[in-house]
């Protein structure tokens, strides 16, 4: 419960009609993007300027009330909920581009300001903002800021992370600082860098400076289908260690094939392959590309694939990618609830390991979907089920955590993109030591010592050595 | 004294021997060797002083101790298929560089400098004209392993492409002098050794050249290099822009000619030997000179830190400098004394230009801080953060300003 008293200070910031308290008005923000995990905050508020921002930080931390950041509240980590005790600081109205810098490939945006519609406003000079997570025409720069969000095409143009440049940020005590300099040189050891994937943890980004990325002029985009999915990952291999830095690498098996084309989303693919490959080309000149495309459909064709469509203009490109895209929505539609992994693996060691999520998934009879970033290793093992049969939802459980192991004992990790959240916390100790999760709470105590922003995520704390 | 301490606790062979300045020199050979000397000193109170080949940062901090990385080296772990290798912070780069280069596979950085550790690259930051094209340290780095302060072994990152488990003590790591802690081994990430590599010069005035390369930029093209240089830097008469082109034969040959019409002048091609003298010899002459500070300034304002370091450092023009036109980074080298830096280093942040001195004799390093002009706010941050890995200031490290 929030005190009364509190809650009319917020509204005195921000406007009554932004303070929610109501619990039909609370429902909207029990859930982020993992149907899994529920949670009812004490208040929802919902500054309209950076100003009202800082006020409520205040606000909050003087009653030292836990505050929760969320944008657009598609995270896949529970990392955007927050409980009866705390006020989510929805930041979506927040979302005024502020520059567009096309001299210097530069925007500064505001943290509610949409991923798509940046790219759009950039579109005139030739620019685009490089990080494209799946969830693009709806999450915010400040959610993918806080989550180090990837995307298919971050495989040659890096992730959120290489494209932030500069950072306000409003501590947890309502301080506001600039961290990192207009040019991305830092002012002392790089706190945009540690900042960036701290999950609202050390506060919230009101201010973000990031890079815009030449539009590529020259796309190739490549669909392969393969009997075996192995044959796919394999091919993977083969591209990279060959030279190739494609714009993106990504690969849907057989169970998500099946799901998209049973779906309103279906977009042609062969239902009797084991696995599609897409890959795509990009660069400023036509006929380099198109070079590189034939020698890339050369090694697809060694690597065994059955059939390669090759697809240069927008309409036809967009067709081969429209199933890569909706591959979430479509397996949402094969239960009422999603497990969503997202655990990454040292790139040749797919093959051995998609064979092991397969063994898993018969193991545990549940009905497991791959669609994942198969150049970055980055899987997406979704189990679709229904949480009310209680039998499945710990088959479910047991076969996510020996996914989990599994990736890990290859020589990877938890997650590579969507964050630890409350989700992934209890997998922590599997890939750090006590002294590394000693160092990262000291981290987050220096910037939040009374643990008032997004408590409870991220750190198991009784695995932390002190 | 403290160099029996040593023996003691390492051995014989632990012991380097006694520096010039009389300071013991110790060399660990393993993570837990350099947390038993680190948590020894914390708590007999002595300063460490971290040293790696001694080429970039001279030996000269004073310290009880010094700690060398010399032991920590070579490859720990490379995979080949991953694009992955795990080396230790002591290992010479070029050796690096040219045992990756028989796998054909490279590590697509040219620090400036020359015989430098990977501990020296990584915990100074010092990409060079290749981070037009491939970004500058913090995005190659995986992971690495870093002894704190006080004798504590982290494991930040891992050895995958794409990790975002908990907070990313790697990018804290990187850059920070070794204010945390000792880098003592780094994963990085792989590339394939390029197919074409071609180099272009062309020859001129400061401002003819800085022109032509913000065409080139603002023609969609980003060269894996295009880089600005002081007559002196190239041991020439004229400033020279020098352009790399890597990729595929078809996308270099591309590249090559709208270079030429974006720039609207003409290019010499370098033979491949050539070019590769030129690039090398070009960086080592960044370290002929005592002191190497770096300049963030935006693209747009290139001439004006240009500017700045002609008048408060360069009066004779004739000091080393590199301008990266598409990072915005103006390195300088050249000897000047603490009171011309931190003027001009005052002036700088006052035009959001922050000004970090790479390397320098003690006098200027530790009068000075290597970052000294931080934004108000951090600055309690970042001594923080440092309290909190290096809790009794074990580590002679100047960064800066104290709060
Ligand atoms: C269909 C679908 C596809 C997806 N595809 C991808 C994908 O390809 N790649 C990928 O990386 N992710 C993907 N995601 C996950 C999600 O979209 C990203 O994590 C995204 O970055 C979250 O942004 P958001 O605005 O929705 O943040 P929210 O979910 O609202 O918040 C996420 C976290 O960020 C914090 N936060 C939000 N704003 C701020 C701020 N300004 N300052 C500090 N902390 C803040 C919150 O406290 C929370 O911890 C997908 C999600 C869905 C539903």
């Amino acid at each position: 419960m929030i005190p009364p008293e509190v809650l009319a200070a917020l509204k005195a910031a921000v406007g009554p009609q932004w303070v929610k308290d109501a619990r039909a008005e609370l429902d909207t923000y029990a859930t982020d993007g993992l149907p899994t995990h529920r949670s009812l905050p004490g208040a929802a508020v919902i500054p309209g300027r950076k100003d009202e921002l800082l006020q409520v930080i205040r606000i909050l931390h003087h009653h030292r009330i836990p505050a929760v950041a969320r944008g657009a509240g598609t995270g896949l980590s529970g990392g955007a909920l927050a409980s009866g005790d705390a006020v989510l600081v929805v930041l979506t109205r927040l979302n005024r581009i502020l520059k567009i810098d096309a001299e210097n490939r530069r925007a500064v945006v505001e943290p509610g300001v949409v991923n798509t519609r940046l790219s759009a406003a950039a579109e005139p000079f030739g620019l685009h903002y490089a990080p494209d997570p799946s969830s693009q025409p709806a999450c915010t720069i400040g959610g993918n800021v806080a989550e180090n969000a990837g995307g298919p095409h971050c495989l040659k143009y890096g992730v959120t992370t290489n494209h932030i440049l500069a950072l306000d940020v409003v501590l947890p005590d309502g301080e506001l600082l600039s961290l990192g300099s207009p040019s991305g040189e830092p002012w002392g050891p790089d706190l945009v860098g540690l900042f960036v994937g701290s999950e609202g943890t050390f506060g919230i980004a009101t201010e973000i400076t990031v890079k815009l990325t030449p539009t590529p002029t020259a796309i190739r985009t490549l669909l392969a289908d393969f009997t075996l999915l192995r044959s796919a990952g394999q091919a993977v291999t083969s591209i990279i260690a060959a030279g190739f830095v494609p714009a993106a690498l990504e690969i849907l098996d057989h169970n998500t094939i099946a799901a998209v084309e049973a779906s309103i989303y279906r977009a042609g693919y062969p239902t009797d392959a084991g696995a599609v490959l897409l890959v795509e080309l990009d660069g400023m000149d036509e006929l380099a590309v198109e070079a590189e495309a034939s020698q890339v459909e050369d090694l697809l064709e060694s690597a065994g694939a059955r059939s390669i469509q090759l697809a240069s203009d927008p309409a036809k490109r967009e067709k081969l990618w429209h199933g890569r895209k909706k591959a979430f929505g479509a397996m949402g539609r094969l239960g009422s609830d999603l497990v969503v992994q997202d655990a990454v693996v040292p790139r040749s060691k797919l093959p051995d390991v998609l064979d092991q999520i397969g063994e898993i998934g018969e193991r545990y009879s549940i009905s497991l979907c791959n669609v994942f970033h198969a150049g970055d290793g980055n899987l997406h093992p979704n189990i679709a089920f229904d949480q009310t049969d209680p039998d499945l939802a710990e088959r479910v459980r047991r076969a996510s955590t020996d996914i989990v192991r599994l990736c890990i004992e290859a020589g990877g990790t938890i997650t590579g993109e969507h964050g630890v959240g409350t989700d992934k916390m209890h997998y922590m100790p599997l890939v750090y030591d006590a002294d590394t999760l000693g160092a990262m709470n000291r981290i987050r105590h220096v910037f939040d010592p009374l643990e008032l922003a997004n408590p409870g995520k991220v750190l198991p704390v009784h695995s932390c050595r002190g | 004294m403290v160099a029996d301490k040593i023996r003691s606790l390492l051995g014989e062979h632990g012991l380097l021997g006694i520096d010039p300045l009389g300071i013991p020199v110790a060399a660990p050979a393993s993570d837990d060797e350099c947390a038993l000397l680190l948590r020894t000193a914390s708590s007999e109170s002595w300063t460490v002083r971290i040293e790696g080949s001694g080429t970039w940062i001279p030996r000269d901090a004073r310290a009880d101790l010094a700690l060398s990385t010399m032991r920590l080296r070579g490859i720990v772990d490379l995979s080949p298929p991953d694009m992955v290798v795990t080396v230790g912070s002591g290992t010479s780069w070029t050796e690096l560089q040219t045992s990756l280069a028989n796998d054909r596979m490279w590590i697509p950085l040219d620090p400036p400098g020359s015989g430098r550790s990977v501990g020296s690259v990584v915990a100074c930051a010092t990409a060079g004209p290749l981070r037009t094209g491939f970004g500058a340290i913090r995005d190659h780095l995986l992971g690495l392993t870093l002894v704190t302060g006080d004798g504590r072994v982290v494991r930040a990152g891992g050895r995958v492409v794409k990790n975002v488990a908990g907070y990313d003590i790697t990018k804290l790591a990187a850059g920070s002098f070794g204010a945390f802690g000792i880098i003592t081994s780094v994963n990085l990430r792989l590339r394939a050794v390029p197919r074409a590599d071609a180099t272009l010069i062309a020859r001129g005035t400061r401002d003819h050249l800085l022109d032509a390369a913000r065409g080139i930029l603002s023609s969609g093209y980003t060269p894996g290099a295009l880089e600005l240089f002081s007559p002196a830097a190239v041991a020439g008469t004229e400033w020279t822009l020098a352009v790399r082109l890597l990729g595929s034969h078809e996308a270099v040959a591309a590249e090559r000619s709208a270079v030429g019409a974006a720039a609207r002048m003409q290019f010499s091609s370098l033979e491949p030997s050539d070019a590769a003298d030129f690039w090398r010899d070009t960086l080592a002459r960044t370290t002929a000179a005592p002191s190497t500070l770096r300049l963030g300034a935006l693209p747009s304002s290139l001439d004006e830190a240009l500017d700045s370091i002609a008048h408060h450092l360069d009066e004779s023009c004739d000091d080393w400098i590199a301008a990266n036109v598409h990072a915005g980074v103006v390195r300088w080298s050249g000897d000047a004394g603490v009171n011309r830096i931190r003027l001009l280093r005052n002036v700088a942040a006052h035009s959001e230009m922050p000004l970090t001195i790479e390397r320098g004799p003690w006098s200027v390093r530790s009068e000075l801080g290597h970052f000294g002009a931080f934004r108000d706010g951090a600055v309690r941050l970042v001594y923080a953060l440092r309290n909190s890995f290096d809790p009794s200031r074990t580590l002679a490290i100047p960064l800066g300003r104290e709060s």
